[in-house]
């Protein structure tokens, strides 16, 4: 398999076979949370694209020329967290200035997603992650891929269920199932979907 | 009396899952054996005690515009903590937790608790409330749990529970199951609530 064969098999298994939120259950605060209203889950998810492809470079030249050069890697914890808190206030700064719309619609959940696992997760994962051919090790562009494709997943699945929520709004439910529990109740179904992909062969 | 107040809050009244919702990714992740549920668990009550006592003592030192940043490393220090000690001595446990352990940092209960309450209380309240919390989360990840285990498996803690007999439906300890519970759990939880 050639390199663009293995990114595409990398994307495909980010996107839908081992989905972030569904399969892997990262990122499910905003997934939850900002799902209410399509134009507020689009700009979360590019949000958190762009952080997520961010933070992967960051991370990686860290734990490679830092962490693991000067045998440091039980730091990692700490220095990745705070890699990304400072990533996503630099994010927030530059959104405020230059879309003060985008900014209002994502009011509290922007400086959530320094607390989103799914940055965190992506940044932990790519350290031992491994191709689809099974030997070589992430390199820095696998890395910066991966971020991108798991944060497109997470967009994915955040822009499906959005759809789903905003025409739920004019169902008529029991009053206990409401908000909340129909929501998880859903995110199960859409598991369910997302499941037949496990057995996609590429 | 206070003290019994802050440490009961977090069981039931304040429940860190059932009534606040935060935490979701550990109580879906973790909750397919009890075992698991209890290692998250504990494992996360440490580092809510450890870190509501230490940001309790630091509050009138910490600068306000980055207090956020002193939290997390606070917290992400005892994490590391947690982290090796279960690598050393119960690296099973660990194993089947994996990623979940470091991403306790990330856990909102833990933050949310450092802001909401270690920050404005001293340490005596601070440890007593992370500890209530603690256990809140504990048990409310156990019921998921035991709910899962004996559908998905049929088994609690590992000893088998159903008849033999009993097919276990899969899908309860699969992705799909997480979800479904958990909602199904939470309109109860609503119903119940509206009865009273």
């Amino acid at each position: 398999m050639g390199y663009l064969g293995q990114i595409f098999v990398m994307a495909m298994t980010a996107i839908f076979i081992q989905n972030f939120v569904l399969a892997r259950f990262l990122g499910l605060c905003p997934y939850l949370g900002v799902s209410k209203k399509l134009d507020s889950a689009l700009g979360m998810g590019l949000a958190v694209i762009f952080v997520m492809t961010l933070a992967s470079a960051f991370t990686y030249l860290i734990n490679k020329y830092l962490l693991i050069r000067y045998d440091l890697v039980y730091l990692q914890t700490i220095t990745f967290i705070l890699t990304i808190a400072a990533l996503v206030q630099f994010v927030e700064m530059v959104i405020q200035k230059n879309a003060p719309a985008l900014y209002n619609s994502l009011g509290v959940f922007l400086p959530l997603i320094t607390t989103n696992c799914a940055v965190l997760g992506v940044a932990i994962l790519n350290t031992t992650a491994f191709r689809p051919d099974g030997i070589t090790a992430y390199t820095f562009l696998d890395s910066v891929l991966n971020g991108f494709f798991s944060g497109v997943g997470f967009t994915v699945v955040l822009l499906a269920m959005a759809g789903i929520r905003m025409r739920l709004e004019k169902a008529e439910l029991p009053k206990s199932m409401q908000g909340m529990p129909i929501a998880l109740i859903l995110a199960g179904i859409m598991a369910l979907a997302f499941y037949g992909f496990m057995g996609w062969k590429i | 009396m206070k003290f019994i107040k802050e440490l009961t809050k977090g069981l039931i009244k304040e429940n860190p899952i059932f009534v606040i919702v935060l935490g979701m990714c550990p109580t879906l992740a973790v909750t397919t054996s009890v075992i698991n549920a209890l290692g998250m668990g504990f494992a996360a009550t440490f580092v809510l005690i450890c870190s509501n006592a230490i940001i309790s003592l630091i509050k009138d030192i910490t600068p306000s515009k980055i207090r956020i940043p002193v939290y997390v490393v606070v917290i992400a220090a005892f994490v590391s903590v947690v982290d090796m000690v279960m690598a050393a001595y119960v690296p099973a446990l660990h194993k089947s937790l994996g990623l979940f352990i470091p991403l306790i940092v990330v856990n909102c209960i833990i933050l949310g608790r450092a802001e909401a309450f270690a920050s404005k209380n001293n340490v005596i309240m601070s440890i007593a409330d992370g500890l209530g919390m603690g256990l809140g989360f504990t048990l409310s990840l156990s019921l998921v749990a035991t709910i899962r285990e004996i559908i998905g498996a049929g088994t609690w803690l590992g000893m088998r529970v159903t008849p033999l007999t009993y097919d276990p439906a899969l899908i309860a300890i699969l992705a799909p199951g997480a979800f479904i519970t958990l909602g199904l759990l939470m309109a109860l939880m609503n119903m119940l609530k509206e009865k009273k």
